[in-house]
């Protein structure tokens, strides 16, 4: 027998479910109404019409062309190029970083994981944003002017006008020593991915790796004698009162680099180190007594099993960099939200429509990025039987 | 197995302290390449140890009452700036005659929170309610004073380490009830439910905490009635709950994952209803779990919120900030004394915060290998 009326759990889940919904709609529509009122009340347009206006500011790092006559929408392009492709390099700065810090925590040398975890603790607990100042408004910007400039390497200038790096520089012949590489390297992989299957199926093995690399390094090597020398670096040299040459990174764009990778490193220090103390100390030996090498047990046992662990909590800091490149606006650096939900939100004053675009930007790149994730981490999920 | 007699002989060489020789062969030089690395580590601690000493401690300045004490060359981190500044970076422009309410409040909430944290210290619940209800509600009215006898301290006025916490404080306050609602709301067999906890989690996890005071602060204000535009502090304070309530949930949620689903069964079958079942049975034990990963969750927030001094809020890094461009105490080495001395202030905060979370991970699995 069913129960009755309030008695019946079917009929309290539909009453709960049905008020929620009444009431998340109602508030809805409570803030919707007083928008409209609002905009009307204050003269602001609404609609995403301006974005074919006219800009009228500059950027001061712009990846396409751009000028204070393009429209308010090339400034939301460049702002989204700035943030991606400081983004694109703190991630693979910090991944790196942070498997090296992960790996040395877990030394035999003592000083060496001390050292480490000393890093990961002072940096892991100050401020991203303190770490942004501190190399933005204490390092780079007292550096001297350009006449006096700093040489931490040859060929690498730093001066209060940004990192200048050797500048690469194309001859003709440069588009056949690049698809040379590109060839050498879909040729290396092909191979790999040959020799895999056939050992697979045949059990016959094939120094695969050992050919690839030959490949990979000895085509590029003769197409670059052909083509003679088809690029070379422009170095930057510094001349009595400036620099000539090179390529200039502003100090804004290396202080955020700089800052992001080492934050986030400390995080994905942590996130390695536990995902290789996880691989139980039983697979180490298990793997010794089936008599393989040091190398290839770390290739085949440790680094797979760990890998598992580590992949979903890293996803979340590549994530967490991400949104944190936003951080860029305090340091005037003209990411997405500095120059879009900044400049470009004071011009016109249309705020829903300018951070609604903002957030739907990070919100796609997030939904992107653990998508991307889910299938790498399914692809490598432990299989059971 | 035959048991053999082992008294008078040597304890086993694993046992042994080892001698400071053996012990650095062992773990400092034991092949090339553990003593190349040592001896490369040596060196880069030598680049980079004594110039750190002799900026904050050998060469800096640490009496003087202006800035002509820290000018001059080869002189170090200009302690007296920080000195001079000290009451700007506790209470920002808090009036000078009210400072004893804030400090009535710093007082009451250490007293209040010490005993918090010793697992063995009596009257926990009372203790919890008081810290998380009845004090935010004393430290409201003291700090704003918006009542009779008290003069209204508008918050545009507030400041420095002041700001920092209140802003931290309500994070944590609002973030705990909230979080295990939408956690609750998660993990719900109501599909509408559920489906409104995902969707409310994910946008506040997808979208940069900047972006969040961005709308706290400049889009907020078109939503609300004509003449009802709460303050800017408000306005954030708003921005930074409803946004770390969002990574709470997700952690208490990881909790309720892992409490074995005999005991909802076992709860369910002796009659209790659902928040019965809830508060009594299942979230006790899945928030001990979970404990570690919440003050994680605070750490985080209380770094992110230097984030408030981009939309205008002096927080301690904002109020360094602002003394910063002080022109009678501008002296080169100013800002990186600034910046050493608010890294210190915020590293203890949070280095404090972590090392209690390992503390009590630790006693957790204790607890459960027993």
């Amino acid at each position: 027998m069913t129960p009755i009326g309030w008695n019946n759990p079917r009929v309290r889940s539909f009453v709960y479910q049905a008020s929620v919904l009444a009431a998340v709609i109602a508030i809805v529509w409570f803030f919707a109404a007083t928008a409209q009122e609002n905009l009307q009340r204050l003269n602001i347009s609404s609609g995403f019409g301006f974005l074919d206006n006219t800009a009228g500011f500059g950027i001061i790092q712009t990846l396409i062309p751009y000028s204070e006559q393009a429209s308010y929408g090339r400034a939301f392009l460049v702002g989204l190029l700035n943030t991606l492709v400081v983004a694109v390099i703190g991630i693979v700065f910090a991944t790196l970083f942070g498997f090296l810090i992960g790996v040395l925590r877990l030394s035999n040398n003592w000083l060496i994981a001390k050292l480490a975890a000393a890093y990961v603790e002072v940096m892991r607990n100050i401020p991203l944003l303190l770490h942004l100042f501190f190399w933005y408004f204490a390092v780079l910007r007292p550096l001297p002017g350009p006449s006096e400039s700093l040489e931490p390497l040859p060929g690498v200038l730093l001066n209060n006008r940004g990192l200048i790096l050797p500048a690469p520089v194309f001859d003709a012949g440069a588009v056949a020593f690049f698809t040379a590489v590109a060839a050498a390297v879909a040729a290396g992989i092909f191979l790999v991915v040959w020799a895999r299957r056939r050992q697979r199926a045949t059990g016959k093995r094939f120094p695969a790796w050992r050919c690839a690399a030959a490949l990979v390094v000895l085509l590029p090597a003769l197409t670059w004698f052909i083509a003679g020398a088809p690029f070379h670096l422009d170095f930057a040299v510094a001349t009595a009162f400036d620099y000539s040459g090179g390529m200039r990174l502003l100090p804004e764009f290396v202080a955020l680099v700089l800052g992001l990778t080492l934050y986030t490193a400390a995080f994905i220090g942590e996130i390695v180190r536990a995902g290789i103390q996880s691989v139980g100390k039983g697979q180490r030996e298990a793997a010794a007594s089936l008599g393989l090498r040091e190398g290839t047990t770390l290739r085949l046992v440790i680094i797979p099993q760990a890998l598992r662990l580590i992949i979903p909590p890293l996803t979340s800091q590549i994530l967490n960099l991400t949104k944190n490149s936003s951080l860029a606006v305090a340091i005037a650096y003209p990411d997405l939200v500095a120059v879009f939900s900044g400049t470009v939100l004071n011009q016109t004053g249309q705020a829903i429509e300018v951070i609604a675009i903002t957030m739907a930007v990070y919100l796609t790149l997030s939904l992107i990025t653990s998508l991307a994730m889910n299938w790498y981490n399914a692809r490598i999920a432990l299989k059971e039987r | 197995m035959a048991m053999e007699d082992v008294t008078g002989r040597p304890p086993p060489k694993s046992q042994m302290r080892a001698s400071p020789v053996v012990w650095a062969r062992r773990n400092l030089f034991s092949s090339v390449g553990n003593t190349v690395l040592t001896l490369a580590c040596l060196y880069l601690l030598w680049l980079a140890v004594p110039p750190v000493l002799d900026f904050t401690i050998f060469s800096a300045v640490w009496s003087g009452t202006t800035r002509d004490a820290c000018l001059g060359p080869d002189k170090g981190a200009c302690w007296p700036f920080i000195r001079a500044n000290i009451g700007q970076f506790v209470y920002g422009r808090y009036p000078a005659d009210e400072i004893w309410r804030v400090n009535v409040v710093f007082g009451l909430g250490a007293v209040a929170l010490v005993p918090a944290l010793i697992p063995s210290a009596p009257a926990k619940r009372f203790n919890l309610i008081f810290l998380l209800v009845i004090y935010p509600l004393i430290a409201l009215v003291l700090l704003a004073g918006d009542r009779p006898g008290l003069r209204p301290v508008p918050t545009s006025e507030w400041g420095g380490l002041l700001v920092t916490l209140v802003v931290a404080l309500t994070g944590i306050v609002v973030s705990l009830p909230l979080g295990i609602v939408l956690a609750l709301g998660r993990r719900s067999s109501m599909p509408a439910i559920r489906m409104l906890s995902v969707i409310f989690i994910e946008f506040w996890r997808g979208v940069p905490l900047i972006t969040v005071l961005f709308m706290a602060s400049v889009m907020l204000p078109l939503f609300l009635p004509e003449g009802m535009s709460p303050d800017n502090l408000l306005r954030c304070l708003v921005g930074v709950a409803l946004f770390s309530s969002a990574y709470m949930a997700e952690v208490v949620r990881g909790g309720l994952q892992a409490i074995p689903a005999g005991q909802y069964e076992a709860a369910r079958a002796l009659g209790l209803s659902y928040w019965r079942t809830m508060g009594l049975v299942v979230l006790p034990q899945a928030l001990r779990h979970v404990i570690p990963g919440i003050v994680n969750t605070f750490i985080g927030l209380f770094k992110d919120t230097t984030l408030v001094l981009i939309v205008g809020i002096f927080d301690l890094l904002g109020q360094v900030r602002a003394q910063l461009s002080d022109p009678s105490w501008t002296v080169p080495q100013g800002a990186l004394t600034a910046y050493i001395f608010a890294a210190l202030v915020y590293w203890v905060f949070c280095f404090g915060m972590s090392q209690y979370s390992n503390f009590m991970e630790r006693r957790l699995n204790t607890a459960r290998e027993r």
